[in-house]
């Protein structure tokens, strides 16, 4: 039997003296898809962020492919095969397009890797082509989402997180995004995907996970995930 | 005719300001290498540059060792173990702290490490034993190419290891993935760990080569010096921050031609300036000082004027968000009954103190005492100016120097009143306070930092020698001289303990000032601007005004405070009391502490005064009543040089805690005593409840 690509037991998570995150547990077999969806707040951003190793579990613990990788560095993560996409413009402000992707294709895909992958990088969208050389912390904030997420999705990881994935772009470009996770998805790239877009999620993942208050409340199938509980969801963040 | 010596005397000043400009171009390759790969605005690439030039020399004078052993050891072995040293111990816990922490934290380093180097290798520096190069016969063999100007062999040397440093370190950002690593490393760690680079690692590697590159440089200027000093080294990384800046810290080439440029600069504009104090005498200082004084003018402008510097704020961390905030300070979440315990010990505290200095103490400690009274009101005023606006001025020396040199003028020449004087000199400060703050407020955070520096620079250089400032000729002769007031029947030069009372007095009243100022709209402004200037300013609050405020109320106590000071040593006292570098130390010391409470300022002052003979030279052991003068432990008295490092050191733990350790001691201390205190008051309100 094969040991999941990413597991969560039990883990909590804070920030300073704010506890975000109180004993979620999930997992995630290789290949499999799993949409987080919760109200703001709930800790869908915590749980990508621990599951990348960028913050550390304060109790629990996190195994990537059946290794425990809970107070292992961030860089370990990634190169296990995890790569996070985090939620807003998260690019290296001062590089040209060209240098962000370069500087992770380096790593993920050797030497030889990086033109074809850059090439690949800007057929997905080439409005980053015509701007290669310009200065990354220029672009708008669409095209830096756009440039945040080639990244991710020309390495082809093994469990690609993507947190706010379509926040800030625009729809046609979001079904573009939807449709290149979907044929990589096909390739055995397992996904974890934060989504404000309930229905654009519903439709990727195999699987749903409601977040609230800092616990998963609900895990099943998306052709289970009904209206009544994405609104119980989203209702409940008003309380 | 005219045409052709005015050609040859610019090819010739050009050629003579080569070697400096070289010296120049060195270290600001250094500073935009280290700020590169970094991150951090390192002034303390002086004091690695010294190091290693005082190691180099060691081994080549005292030991008598080779040029290449001596050169594998100072630059290749020991300036790259300091840099993993630094960068394991403290740079890689602060690499997502600002970057004025981390200033902060150089010019710790900057004042720790020269002293610990000097301590740990027994090295001293002795005028007239003069370093030499890494070339036999460096200063003594020349070449003439053109005829005009004689290059040395030390000169060459510099000059090709400045032309290929820059063509190695270029190569190495622009072909390498180590290259492209440490820049991302610089921008975000957290973004280059996800895209699985191992941070700490190419950080490593970065504070190695750069640590290398400050050691070379400073082998290679060393010879340039009559005497080793670290302080030569520290005012040289200065002039060339212009060089750096020019290169807007981030491009090598430009800080190469930058650091030449000022060279050529300064050489065509010794040559060329005309001698207008032939016809005006007053002018006289100016234009003897302006020369030496050039570099400090030349950085001040290029900050001031050019544009782009503004606009180079630091990238900030995309991720940065992972970071809780900071927390509020201990006093505002006190417990009502901790409040009172606190401040019934400060009292009985202060009560013991005062005691014991008017009844018991000797004119020694009266004098100490007295200083430390004193100087609590200059840190005062870098508690306003870094605790409340955040915002890091290096020249709160220079307008303490302005409080006193007013004291002295005044009464110099007027016969004024001391008190009424120091008075007028703190307003002047306040001014030029002011003043200062309208061009350099725009630049904000490290940049404002260094336009202070070279300000106070310029102020030593410039302002100290004029005779209306700092006396000129006169003062040499007969020192600087400040009698203390009089008060209406008092006499404070009568008596020490009077004038201790005078100064207990002035704290007392400025202390209460900077309360009110940081608990009225001022303090919150300030207070707003730190957290986000941009939403500060979306709600209507105008950054300038505000900080401007602060920068004359801070220059205002200054002034004050080195007013009091002079009185209080009855001399100005300038080179040991108020220069640069001796209040980069007032800095380092009260942010240490607590830049953001009355009290931090305080202990800074008592720390500053008393540290050395209580601790330092043991005097608290000798009251124990089983010691005295005769049989302390031989290692008393300890060298004084332990004072910069332990506060040097200490200024590490600003990142940390930016509060000061001694407010973070106080907080956890508090935090403890509030839960007891506060779970006390729960059970009791439950148990009144069961009762009803």
């Amino acid at each position: 039997m094969t040991n999941p690509i990413l597991e969560l037991r039990d883990v909590s998570a804070e920030y300073g003296p704010f506890r975000a995150l109180f004993g979620v547990s999930l997992t995630i077999e290789p290949g499999a898809s799993l949409a987080l969806l919760g109200a703001n707040g709930a800790g869908k951003t915590t749980v990508a962020r621990v599951a990348s190793g960028l913050v550390s579990a304060s109790s629990g613990s996190v195994f990537v492919d059946g290794v425990d990788m809970t107070t292992k560095r961030t860089y370990e993560f990634a190169q296990a095969g995890l790569a996070h996409a985090p939620e807003g413009r998260s690019v290296f402000a001062t590089f040209t397009v060209e240098e962000n992707l370069v500087l992770s294709f380096r790593r993920a895909l050797g030497r030889r890797g990086v033109p074809a992958a850059v090439e690949e990088a800007y057929a997905l969208f080439p409005r980053l082509g015509e701007r290669r050389r310009q200065i990354a912390g220029t672009l708008s904030g669409g095209e830096q989402r756009m440039l945040s997420l080639a990244r991710v999705l020309v390495e082809k990881p093994r469990l690609l997180i993507a947190d706010e994935l379509s926040l800030g772009l625009a729809p046609i470009v979001v079904d573009e995004v939807y449709e290149t996770l979907s044929s990589i998805r096909g390739t055995g790239t397992a996904l974890l995907i934060v989504e404000q877009h309930v229905h654009h999620a519903l439709e990727l993942c195999d699987e749903v996970a409601l977040l609230d208050h800092g616990t998963i409340s609900w895990r099943g199938p998306s052709a289970e995930a009904t209206e009544a509980v994405v609104n119980h969801l989203f209702d409940s963040g008003d309380r | 005719m005219i045409l052709a010596s005015f050609g040859e005397d610019l090819i010739r000043a050009i050629l003579q300001g080569t070697p400096p400009g070289t010296v120049y171009a060195l270290i600001g390759l250094g500073f935009v290498l280290t700020y590169k790969t970094s991150g951090v605005f390192n002034l303390a690439f002086g004091a690695q540059a010294y190091i290693s030039a005082a190691m180099f020399f060691k081994a080549r004078q005292d030991w008598e060792w080779g040029i290449v052993p001596a050169l594998i050891l100072s630059v290749f072995v020991l300036a790259p173990a300091i840099g993993l040293i630094l960068e394991r111990l403290i740079f890689r816990n602060l690499r997502t702290a600002s970057a004025v922490s981390k200033l902060v934290i150089a010019i710790g380093l900057s004042v720790a490490l020269p002293a610990l180097f000097e301590i740990v290798a027994d090295y001293k520096p002795v005028a007239g034993r003069s370093p030499t190069g890494i070339v036999p016969n460096g200063s003594s063999v020349f070449y003439d190419p053109l005829g005009v100007y004689p290059f040395s062999r030390d000169e060459l040397a510099q000059i090709a290891v400045a032309v290929l440093g820059m063509l190695l370190l270029g190569a190495i950002f622009r072909f390498t993935a180590a290259g492209l690593a440490m820049r991302a490393v610089v921008e975000s760690p957290r973004m280059t760990e996800l895209a699985g680079i191992p941070a700490d690692r190419i950080s490593a590697l970065a504070w190695a080569i750069s640590s290398m590159f400050a050691g070379m440089a400073g082998v290679l200027i060393a010879p340039r010096l009559p005497t080793l000093i670290s302080t030569d080294f520290f005012t040289l990384v200065i002039v060339a921050m212009a060089a750096a800046a020019l290169g807007r810290l981030v491009s090598l080439p430009r800080a190469l031609i930058g650091g030449l440029g000022l060279g050529w600069f300064i050489a065509i504009f010794r040559t060329f300036l005309p001698r207008w104090s032939d016809d005006y005498t007053w002018l006289e200082p100016f234009e003897d000082n302006l020369a030496p004084s050039l570099p400090f003018v030349v950085l001040f402008g290029v900050l001031v004027f050019w544009p782009a510097i503004r606009r180079s704020i630091d990238a900030t961390d995309p991720l940065s968000g992972v970071d809780p905030p900071p927390p509020a300070l201990a006093s505002s979440t006190r417990h009502p009954l901790l409040t009172m315990q606190t401040r019934a010990f400060g009292v009985a505290f202060f009560l013991l103190v005062g005691w014991l200095a008017f009844f018991r103490a000797d004119g020694r400690w009266v004098f100490l005492l007295t200083q430390a009274v004193i100087l609590s009101i200059i840190y005062l005023s870098i508690t306003v100016i870094t605790g409340f606006a955040g915002q890091i001025s290096l020249c709160q020396g220079a307008f303490a120097a302005i409080g006193g040199f007013t004291v002295f003028q005044m009464a110099d020449r007027y016969d004024m009143s001391v008190l009424l004087a120091a008075l007028i000199g703190a307003f002047i400060a306040a001014l030029v306070g002011a003043l200062l703050s309208l061009p350099v407020l725009r630049l904000g955070g490290v940049w404002l930092a260094i336009a202070t520096l070279a300000f106070a620079f310029f102020f030593d250089a410039v302002m100290v020698q004029a005779s209306w400032v700092g006396g000129g000729g006169t003062a040499l002769l007969s020192g600087t001289e400040v009698p203390r007031p009089v008060l209406g029947p008092i006499d404070f030069g009568a008596s020490d303990r009077t004038f201790l009372a005078l100064a207990i007095v002035v704290f007392i009243i400025v202390a209460i000032g900077v309360i009110q100022l940081r608990e009225g709209t001022i303090g919150r402004t300030l207070r707003a601007l730190r957290g986000s200037e941009v939403a500060a300013e979306s709600i209507g609050i105008s950054p300038a005004r505000a900080r401007i405020i602060a920068f004359a109320v801070s220059a205002f106590i200054a002034g004050l405070g080195g007013a009091l000071l002079s009185m209080q040593q009855k001399n100005v006292n300038y080179s040991t009391n108020f220069s640069p570098v001796a209040a980069l130390f007032w800095l380092v010391l009260v942010v240490s502490l607590s830049a953001r409470t009355v009290e931090g300022a305080g202990q800074a002052g008592f720390a500053f005064a008393l540290f050395g003979p209580l601790i330092l030279e043991g005097s608290l052991l000798e009251w124990l009543p089983f010691l005295n003068e005769d049989n302390l432990p031989s290692f008393f008295p300890i060298s004084a040089k332990w004072r910069f490092v332990l506060f040097g050191l200490t200024a590490i733990q600003f990142a940390r805690h930016p509060e000061g350790m001694l407010e973070f001691g106080k907080r956890r201390a508090t935090h403890k005593r509030n839960e007891r205190y506060y779970a006390r008051d729960a059970a009791r309100a439950a148990a009144a409840e069961l009762a009803q």
